[in-house]
């Protein structure tokens, strides 16, 4: 019996790898294509940006990261991730809520406006910001009354980002919170649990791993935004200058040192944001499988 | 706790899930809901609860008005139909969550929590998984969890949604007479809904049938089994074969022939005559019987089903004979039901 087996699924192998694979050349061929795609495209340009930043050793290097305007930049960034990813995480845990555990009017077009800044072309988010603050706005001159600036200042740098990242979070909890439905709230507050409560100690540790992924991925965003935030920055150094703006005027001023080192920082993120992802997705995808198995 | 549930009606999006329900549990009482799925059981339950609120109508707990009570404020203990246990915590955890999330006063110290956890899986004998955590139970355990989890509040009303519907048969049965054993223990007010007959007979103090967001009979397992009161409780409790048949002077005919059952109390004109297939006599030739002829007949477990074609418009009836009697290899058998029930034809 068990010899009959083992040549069975012998068997299975040998015919799987004559009916459902593509012949040996095909297979090299695919994988070389896919492998030099991403030389290509992806590694080189990471290799080549470390490689012009340490072009003339890690002393200018440092210098370059040490400059009071790049400093500022870096601060900045911090800045705007550090006020646009919690907003956006309250707002996505309350739209995937409202959507994934109630029905409710409009829920289909709500669905729609999350995913709008995903198609929209980010110029054009900061164009919106332009024209609702702008000095020919109504909103402008009227704020600037009281002296609130919103354009070419840091409010609007963060409004900007706000509106390029919102989906993230979101678009990571909608599905997750559907799937797993109400019934556990359900239990939660059966058992004696007020709103707060089942929230805190059910809903929460249900999704936190899609939620920390959702952040992740809004936080590469906000740091790394360029389209919307050059719109409404103004570009002003040591002020208005985040990090991907401040790459883009370093290496119009022909400072490629500088522009790869500040470049570098960036790459690193997403390099760290990289790892985090995919340890994320390992924990992610256990989570999903727990609350399938019950 | 007596629980009341007086005239209630829930509609969800202008569709009746609920018509006009009245229903009287007793205190310590253990009552089934029974019903095909639709027939609103699950709503009755979740209106119950407080997970739903009544379109119009009113549930008491003892004499107070609950209807407009939160789900806190009900005290009630539900178990879920997909246990609905929190996966991220323990076996421990999960039965302490209900004292755990007491407002300050009345919550009981982590140590008294973690005993009272203990005490309740002895009582459902899980004793020594209180580290587990729900993925590493299997279905009947994980549905003994959630009823300890329910019964860790010291609920007024313990209510089960389909409690064993998502295991196998087997450990149904043995839960069963489980969960029967723990409601005399605990003397809990509880109420349970099932689809499974079987269940809600074996159980259940009184059985409630439902239908089409109506109670239809309510019920002990005997009464509801032998004298139905409608004809769907009649064909959704136990195996039941009808013929249709005529009411004229006090008699049942079929085909211009009286059959030998005489209904005094009944109106003329057409009506539905009903029985349990094994509930028959049989008979040699008759002068008021029904007679036909053997179309098909089939073993099934310890008796065999006998499937009879007779009168003029070739009707069919089914009964219930024992495997070695000779009537089951004739090709003619007359029989008469010896318990039935005649009702009229519904316009």
């Amino acid at each position: 019996m068990a010899d009959f087996v083992s040549t069975a699924s012998l068997h299975a192998e040998k015919n799987r790898a004559t009916a459902t694979t593509e012949s040996r050349a095909t297979r090299w061929v695919l994988l070389a294509l896919a492998f030099g795609f991403i030389a290509l495209f992806l590694l080189l340009p990471l290799i080549l940006v470390f490689a012009e930043a340490l072009k003339r050793g890690v002393g200018p290097y440092l210098e370059a990261l040490g400059d009071s305007d790049t400093l500022s930049a870096i601060r900045l960034t911090l800045l705007v991730a550090a006020i646009s990813v919690p907003l956006n995480l309250i707002f996505g845990i309350a739209a995937a809520w409202a959507i994934a555990k109630f029905e409710f009017k409009g829920k289909a077009f709500l669905i729609t406006l999350i995913d709008l800044p995903f198609s929209v072309s980010p110029v054009i988010s900061g164009l919106v910001y332009v024209l609702l603050f702008g000095s020919s706005s109504l909103l402008g001159p009227w704020l600037k009354s009281y002296g609130i600036e919103i354009l070419f200042a840091v409010p609007g740098i963060v409004l900007a980002t706000v509106f390029v990242t919102f989906p993230f979070v979101a678009r990571e909890l909608i599905p997750l919170m559907q799937e797993q439905g109400t019934g556990d709230e359900e239990a939660a507050l059966s058992l004696g649990a007020n709103g707060w409560q089942a929230f805190w100690y059910v809903t929460l540790p249900n999704i936190k791993w899609g939620l920390l992924y959702g952040v992740l991925l809004c936080n590469a965003r906000a740091m790394g935004e360029f389209g919307a935030v050059s719109v409404v920055s103004g570009h002003i150094r040591g002020l208005t200058n985040t990090m991907p703006l401040h790459v883009e005027i370093l290496y119009n001023e022909y400072n490629a040192v500088a522009a790869f080192a500040v470049a570098s920082l960036l790459a690193g993120l997403a390099l760290v944001t990289l790892v985090l992802k995919t340890i994320l997705e390992i924990h992610y995808g256990h989570a999903i499988a727990g609350s399938r198995g019950h | 706790m007596d629980v009341r549930v007086a005239n209630v009606r829930k509609e969800f999006d202008r569709f009746p899930a609920l018509h006009d329900v009245s229903l009287d549990i007793r205190s310590g009482e253990l009552i089934a809901l029974l019903g095909p799925s639709g027939s609103g059981k699950t709503t009755l339950l979740r209106l119950i609860a407080g997970l739903e609120t009544p379109t119009r109508g009113a549930i008491y707990f003892g004499d107070e008005d609950a209807s407009h009570r939160t789900i806190q404020e009900r005290n009630v203990g539900f178990v879920f139909q997909h246990y609905a246990l929190f996966r991220h915590m323990t076996v421990a955890d999960n039965i302490g969550f209900g004292l755990k999330v007491r407002p300050g006063a009345t919550r009981p110290p982590k140590v008294e929590i973690r005993k009272r956890a203990r005490e309740l899986l002895d009582l459902v004998q899980l004793s020594g998984l209180e580290d587990r955590y729900p993925a590493q139970l299997s279905g009947g355990q994980r549905q003994r969890v959630a009823l300890a989890r329910a019964m860790a509040i010291e609920p007024k009303v313990l209510l089960l949604d389909e409690p064993f519907g998502a295991l196998d048969a087997q450990v149904r049965r043995e839960l069963r007479r489980w969960l029967r054993d723990i409601h005399d223990a605990t003397g809990h007010t509880t109420v349970f809904v099932t689809h499974d007959q079987e269940e809600a007979l074996e159980l259940a103090d009184r059985v409630v049938v439902m239908s089409q967001g109506r109670i239809e009979q309510v019920g002990t397992a005997d009464e509801v089994y032998d004298t139905p009161n409608s004809p769907f409780v009649y064909g959704f409790i136990g195996d039941s074969s009808s013929v249709p048949v005529k009411i004229e002077a006090g008699q049942v005919w079929i085909d211009e022939r009286p059959i030998g059952l005489s209904v005094p109390a009944a109106s003329n004109g057409d009506a539905t005559l009903y029985f349990r297939p094994h509930d028959v006599e049989l008979l040699d030739g008759c002068s008021g019987c029904i007679a036909g002829t053997v179309v098909a007949s089939r073993r099934v477990a310890g008796t065999r089903r006998v499937e009879l074609e007779f009168g003029g418009h070739q009707q069919r009836v089914e009964i219930e004979l024992p495997v070695e009697h000779p009537a089951a290899q004739k090709s003619r058998v007359a029989f008469r039901p010896r318990r039935w029930k005649i009702f009229p034809q519904e316009a």
